[in-house]
């Protein structure tokens, strides 16, 4: 794809890695006229800067009802948008809300250049959440080690037991009252806490 | 058993009679599980519902009537059954448009004809003078805000697309926009015109019951197929959201009510502020001066629950009169049509009227409004941008 043909696309979003991750993977798909937008304060006119063809836009924006204006002519708008994704293909307003991603078409861009555009969007936004939620994870695991090693601490120290026995201690308990050990080990630091 | 229900809400006053209605056990009293989802724009609130992400939500009345007529988006019928409020706007002003339209006014500053003659005096000046037009803020496209404010300057000859500029702001922005010099002024919902009040950044100019003494400004919103569907746990939601309203609207139960909009998950914001907006008793200017009005919201009384259609019939006139709508019967029928005081009536056990004096539009400038001569109501109008 030539530089003229590639359309010209603002990404406006506020996460910085998130916009990274959709300009490299827009690139790498061809799409080289990509620009970042993470400044919302006077966003139509930094928009119409860049005279986009595409505008994409996260869904936890509240800017994106400042972009529901250009489907209108007025003094403020220049460029009117012509459509909203692909209003007669439900199942990719579907995905793209899913996603937590909405996409402006300029008006004069042909439809079925659309697409690819969109779909990239959706799957890099899916692969952005994918991560975000691993990363949740793994800091609550980390989380509840440090908790679990802290009552385990108490343990030794209150009921004079060695690391393995408050371990297997704890273990038990959870098994016997259906619990995870985290919050086993969480209730022996509030009972501590509470006992001091 | 329970119906579970998932309703978007954008953190306005308001939304006040859903939010009590879920966490004053009203819901859950009719059998209704229902998860409030807070929301950041009306865009996503209108597509989550569009796409049945949500089965209700709290809606600019504007926006259900769009989407029905497909206007700029995707097609969906919907149907609002409950008005969650009248009225609650407030147009607020910086202090340098204050002093510059009391440096011009001629009469009562609470007489919106007389503001907006002064104001059409600022522009003109302004004007001549070279000076950048002014920019109004408001919330949406199709919004009341939009129109209310178009309405009140139109009748002092400021024409909204070529005097001056009127952007969308998310309702947060406002404040900051406003004490920045982005925005001059805005018409937003409560509780962002205190909070500009409060901070020394903007005066409360006009109440928008000064514009119109009856304007819908949000509904509850649900699919029509989901209306069709569902007409049970409708009727369900709506009882659950009238009785919420009645609660709300007994002076005694204000501050619970307050207190509860208050939390972080819902409103967010100060007990004290949106119980000023609840009792219509605002402080409209820094220096403290207040302002109190009966009709500054109406969440319940006087009817206001009960939908109107010949207020769906004035919001398409102005999307016709600002060129957003085509003029036509079909586009007029489905207007109205949009509005269902018969789904209210079914919920409250049938029979239901509009109480006496619950009519109207009571505009301050223009011909008393008749939904069946749209045109010849917009043509008493000088200012407007419609083809007839």
């Amino acid at each position: 794809m030539s530089a003229e043909s590639s359309p010209k696309i603002v990404i406006v979003d506020e996460s910085p890695i998130r916009a990274a991750i959709l300009e490299e993977g827009l690139r790498e798909a061809g799409f080289t006229r990509v620009v970042h937008i993470s400044e919302m304060q006077g966003l139509l006119a930094r928009v119409y800067a860049h005279d986009p063809d595409v505008i994409l836009i996260d869904l936890e924006n509240p800017s994106r009802d400042v972009l529901e204006q250009m489907f209108q002519v007025s003094r403020a708008v220049r460029r009117p948008i012509a459509m909203f994704v692909d209003q007669s293909d439900s199942a990719s307003i579907q995905a793209s809300v899913d996603a937590g991603v909405s996409a402006y078409i300029v008006d004069g861009l042909k439809k079925e250049r659309i697409k690819p555009i969109l779909d990239l969007c959706i799957s890099r936004f899916n692969a952005f959440s994918k991560l975000q939620d691993e990363l949740d994870r793994t800091k609550s695991a980390l989380e509840e080690r440090k908790v679990i090693d802290r009552a385990k601490g108490i343990l030794m120290k209150v009921k004079g037991l060695t690391e393995d026995e408050a371990y297997v201690l704890m273990r038990s308990t959870a098994m016997r009252e259906k619990k995870k050990i985290g919050e086993i080990a969480q209730s022996i630091l509030t009972a501590s806490e509470l006992l001091k | 058993m329970t119906t579970p229900l998932h309703i978007g809400f954008i953190p306005l006053v308001d939304a006040s009679a859903l939010i009590v209605a879920v966490d004053k056990g009203f819901a859950t009293a009719e059998g209704l599980d229902v998860t409030l989802v807070r929301e950041v724009s009306w865009s996503n609130v209108r597509d989550k519902l569009n796409i049945g992400r949500f089965d209700a939500a709290h809606l600019l009345a504007p926006v259900a009537i769009a989407s029905s007529l497909g206007l700029g988006h995707v097609k969906v019928p919907i149907v609002a059954p409950f008005n969650l409020g009248l009225n609650g706007n407030a147009i607020t002003v910086s202090p340098a448009l204050h002093a510059a339209i009391m440096g011009e006014i001629d009469g009562d500053a609470k007489d919106p004809m007389a503001t907006a003659l002064a104001l059409s005096r600022v522009v003109a000046k302004r004007r001549a003078s070279g000076a950048e037009p002014l920019t109004f803020g408001m919330t949406f496209p199709f919004s009341t805000h939009n129109y209310q404010l178009r309405f009140w300057m139109a009748a002092g000859g400021v024409d909204p697309d070529e005097d001056l500029r009127l952007v969308v702001l998310p309702p947060p922005y406002m404040v900051d926009s406003l004490a920045n010099g982005h925005v001059d002024a805005f018409c937003v919902g409560a509780p962002w015109n205190s909070v500009a009040v409060d901070l020394g950044v903007g005066h409360i100019l006009h109440f928008v019951s000064d514009i119109l003494v009856r304007a819908a400004e949000k509904v509850l919103a649900v699919r029509q197929s989901w209306s069709e569907k569902n007409p049970e746990v409708l009727a369900a939601l709506i009882r659950a959201a009238q009785r919420a309203a009645e609660f709300i609207e007994q002076p005694e139960n204000r501050s619970e009510a307050a207190a509860i909009l208050a939390q972080p998950e819902r409103i967010g914001v100060d007990a004290e502020v949106i119980q000023r907006t609840l009792d219509g008793r605002l402080k409209i200017s820094p220096d403290g001066t207040r302002r109190e009005s009966s009709r500054y919201l109406l969440v319940g009384r006087e009817g206001a629950a009960r939908p109107d259609p010949a207020q769906a019939a004035w919001l398409y006139a102005q999307m016709v009169r600002w060129g957003q709508a085509q003029m036509g019967p079909d586009a007029l029928k489905t207007a109205m049509g949009v509005f269902r005081p018969d789904l209210y009536d079914a919920a409250m056990g049938g029979g239901g009227k509009a109480p006496a004096g619950s009519h109207g539009i009571g505009a301050f400038a223009g011909p008393a409004f008749d939904p069946a001569d749209i045109a010849g109501h917009l043509a008493a109008f000088k200012i407007g941008h419609w083809k007839p």
